[in-house]
């Protein structure tokens, strides 16, 4: 492996040098449909969806272009956005290998979900508002992937989050919405704290936070000061990702609308914490034990995510579950190191496809049965949803890894680089990745037994119908990808020659050969599918979720207890620690300062009443004042 | 000569005033009573002028009864004021300046 080299990009040149308009396009549709009001409903939908398809067209054209410069890595300077003292950041624009591939999994993905939403919106009153923040959200996402420093990372980080937070609430009459919203805002701003003290340690100790500067001067950090980037780093990304220990809110965010959970919570914004490690490769190939850390966050929620995955009745939130574990096992993938980034962006953009495909397809079967996402009140929809139907079981068939479909590529890609490991953790890691792949097979089987087969278990009254066109064609064109993604990302034209310029070329040493590797993951897939269908396809599904469960149901119900920890751990002694100081502040502080006046009124009120008003009174203070007076002159000249 | 008899009833005059002022309620008889503690001054201040023969303690009486006078100009109209106002003279009834 040749090392990497943190030479400054080309400036860019041509069309290239235009590529700001992938961000100012979205974010001026945003602002004309916020600022529009009303008056732009009719046709803010129209506008929403063409400048984010005008983004993926542009972005399409700058990848052809990025292709034949030198070093494949341009650098388009934009203006000083904040020059104060020591510090000097420089706004402007990194389009690389990497970016290139978010910038078009976020437009392309992003252009089908817009056109989806035409329909799955159609009869919101408030569509237009929907769409401004999509647009918002596909700007803040593209100026993450875009920026050529941490502080533009960090501004299209928060953008997101903002997106994020008001597309949860987009609903935000329901309670349940709204407390979604605080809930995934708050566990992410924890995150956020992470990745901002890992920009102030940067700025502390090297001057500057481009990621030229940083990645360049890198080796004359000590060895401390680099873990502790890392491992704040990887707290962003643990935030923004889901993953262990701040993975509760993604499966709540579920709240906010179909295509938002598509798009926002399973395709692009919860992939920027994979973004950001792989972004800040250069930091983690000189820290083991950062690398070590985000291996085991990597681990422990892809099998967090895939055992909450088993119990849920929710088919939103089985598909949240089944992001946080995927996106373990992408984390898993970029902490093994060289051997594992490719293989790890490969099961992003796949992920990326069939993901979004199978929110999209469950936002149809919603569509047809009057919102409701009770699996157990499905069953049967094979017949009357059939496009769905068929969009959706590729969609499963590509998560589950099913042979020659997307996931199967990608996947087995992350298995073969952690047994190259050649060590007892490379073993237990990949044990682990192969253990969730027999739980992703079980719990999407179950899903898919539930939803589209057995028998019909309907909510009286609810005649389901298939989704008009608009929301069918981005599924179809969505299926397509997790059909074919996999293998020409891996196969046809590798992701590994296109990202060569930012991660270096990496030779595989296969301990384990790839075939073997293939065959005991698909068996172990198909044990999976086989034990869901004992469990689930050949018994009557009730209608309500048994109450009398063993203790291991139980917990995964409870999602491992994941809320419950994060309450007494950290919301309680909070709370507690807010009533103590409310109780100092009232009795205490306010106790002394209302004393003091309450003190000071009371004897002024008490002196005053020997203010009678009657002469005589003051006159009489005059003669015993006199008489003192001449007493004591008496006293003193006499004695 | 003795001092003891004038200066016994100067202060005879004097404690007549001074109770006088606190005990009585008509405006009238408390402004008497306050003339009559100047007059019992006057008469120590001439006592004492007498006795050590020099003119000192004359010329301050002068004085006090200039300034006596003025103030019953003074205090006879406030009494006027406050009669006219309130239909009477006792100082028991102007008592508004207090807490």
């Amino acid at each position: 492996m040749e090392t990497l080299s943190a030479e400054v990009p080309l400036p860019a040149e041509g069309l290239l040098g235009w590529s700001w308009l992938l961000i100012a396009l979205p974010l001026a549709g945003a602002a004309v449909l916020l600022l529009g009001g009303r008056r732009t409903d009719r046709w803010g939908h129209l506008l929403g969806t063409a400048t984010v398809a005008g983004a993926f067209l542009l972005a399409v054209l700058c990848t052809v272009q990025l292709a034949d410069v030198e070093g494949r890595s341009v650098d388009v300077d934009l203006f000083t956005f904040i020059s104060t003292g020591e510090l000097d950041v420089r706004a402007g624009l990194l389009y690389d290998p990497l970016s290139a591939v978010f910038v078009l999994l976020i437009t392309g993905v992003g252009s089908l979900i817009h056109v989806y939403s035409i329909g799955y919106m159609a009869h919101d009153p408030a569509r237009r508002r929907f769409f401004a923040y999509l647009n918002l959200f596909v700007a803040a996402m593209l100026l993450l992937v875009l920026g050529n420093s941490f502080v533009a990372l960090y501004v299209g980080w928060e953008g997101v989050g903002l997106a994020s937070y008001l597309l949860i609430a987009f609903w935000y009459t329901r309670p349940a919405a709204a407390t979604a919203a605080k809930k995934a805002f708050i566990m992410n701003r924890v995150g956020d704290v992470g990745l901002a003290l890992a920009i102030f340690v940067m700025f502390a100790q090297l001057g500057t936070t481009s990621y030229a500067g940083v990645f360049g001067s890198v080796g004359t950090l000590a060895g401390g000061t680099l873990t502790a980037i890392g491992l704040l780093l990887l707290l962003g990304a643990c935030g923004k990702s889901g993953q262990f220990p701040l993975q509760a809110w993604l499966p709540d965010a579920m709240e906010g609308p179909t295509p938002v959970s598509a798009l926002i919570h399973a395709a692009t914004m919860v992939t920027a914490g994979v973004y950001l490690i792989a972004r800040s490769a250069p930091i983690y190939d000189e820290t083991p034990t950062a690398r070590t850390v985000v291996l085991a966050v990597g681990a422990v929620t892809l099998l967090i995510g895939a055992i909450a995955g088993c119990a849920f009745d929710d088919i939103k939130k089985v598909l949240a579950y089944s992001t946080v574990s995927q996106i373990g096992y992408m984390f898993l993938a970029v902490g093994l190191g060289p051997a594992g980034y490719v293989a790890g962006l490969a099961h992003l953009l796949t992920h990326g496809f069939f993901k979004a495909g199978l929110f999209l397809g469950a936002g149809s079967v919603m569509h047809a049965m009057d919102d409701s996402v009770d699996m157990r009140r499905f069953g049967g929809l094979w017949k009357k949803l059939p496009v769905t139907f068929a969009t959706f079981g590729l969609g499963y068939l590509a998560l589950i890894g099913f042979p020659f479909l997307s996931g199967f590529y990608t996947k087995d890609a992350i298995i073969e680089a952690a047994l190259d490991r050649d060590d007892v953790w490379g073993w237990v890691l990949g044990g682990v990745a192969v253990l969730g792949a027999g739980l992703t097979a079980f719990y999407m089987t179950r899903l898919m037994l539930m939803t589209f087969f057995g028998r019909a278990r309907w909510e009286p009254g609810v005649h389901p119908h298939e989704s008009p066109s608009v929301m069918t064609v981005p599924m179809v064109v969505l299926s397509l990808g997790s059909i074919g993604a996999g293998f020409l990302l891996v196969k046809a034209f590798p992701l590994s020659d296109w990202l060569e310029p930012v991660f270096g070329e990496h030779e595989a040493e296969h301990v384990v050969a790839p075939l073997t590797v293939g065959l005991v993951v698909t068996a172990v897939m198909l044990v999976g599918v086989l034990a869901a269908w004992l469990f689930v396809g050949r018994r009557e599904v009730p209608d309500t979720a048994p109450v009398r469960v063993s203790p291991v149901t139980r917990a995964a119900r409870n999602a491992l207890y994941a809320d419950t920890i994060n309450e007494s751990l950290v919301m309680r002694p909070g709370q507690w620690l807010t009533r103590a100081l409310v109780w100092v502040d009232n009795r205490g502080v306010d106790g002394a300062v209302n004393g003091l006046a309450a003190g000071l009124g009371g004897s002024s009120s008490r002196l005053g009443r020997t203010q009678t008003g009657f002469v005589r009174t003051y006159a009489l203070s005059m003669l015993g004042g006199a008489v003192l007076v001449a007493g004591a002159l008496l006293a003193v000249t006499s004695g | 000569m003795t001092l003891t008899y004038y200066l016994v009833l100067a202060a005879i005059l004097f404690t007549i005033g001074a109770v006088g002022v606190l005990v009585r309620r008509n405006a009238i008889v408390v402004f008497m009573c306050i003339e009559l503690m100047l007059n019992s001054v006057n008469l120590t201040l001439v006592t004492f002028a007498r006795a050590t023969g020099t003119v000192d303690g004359q010329i301050m009486a002068f004085f006090v009864m200039v300034v006596a006078a003025a103030e019953v100009v003074v205090g006879l109209a406030i009494i006027m004021s406050i009669y006219r106002t309130r239909r009477s003279a006792s100082v028991d009834d102007a008592n508004l300046l207090k807490y």
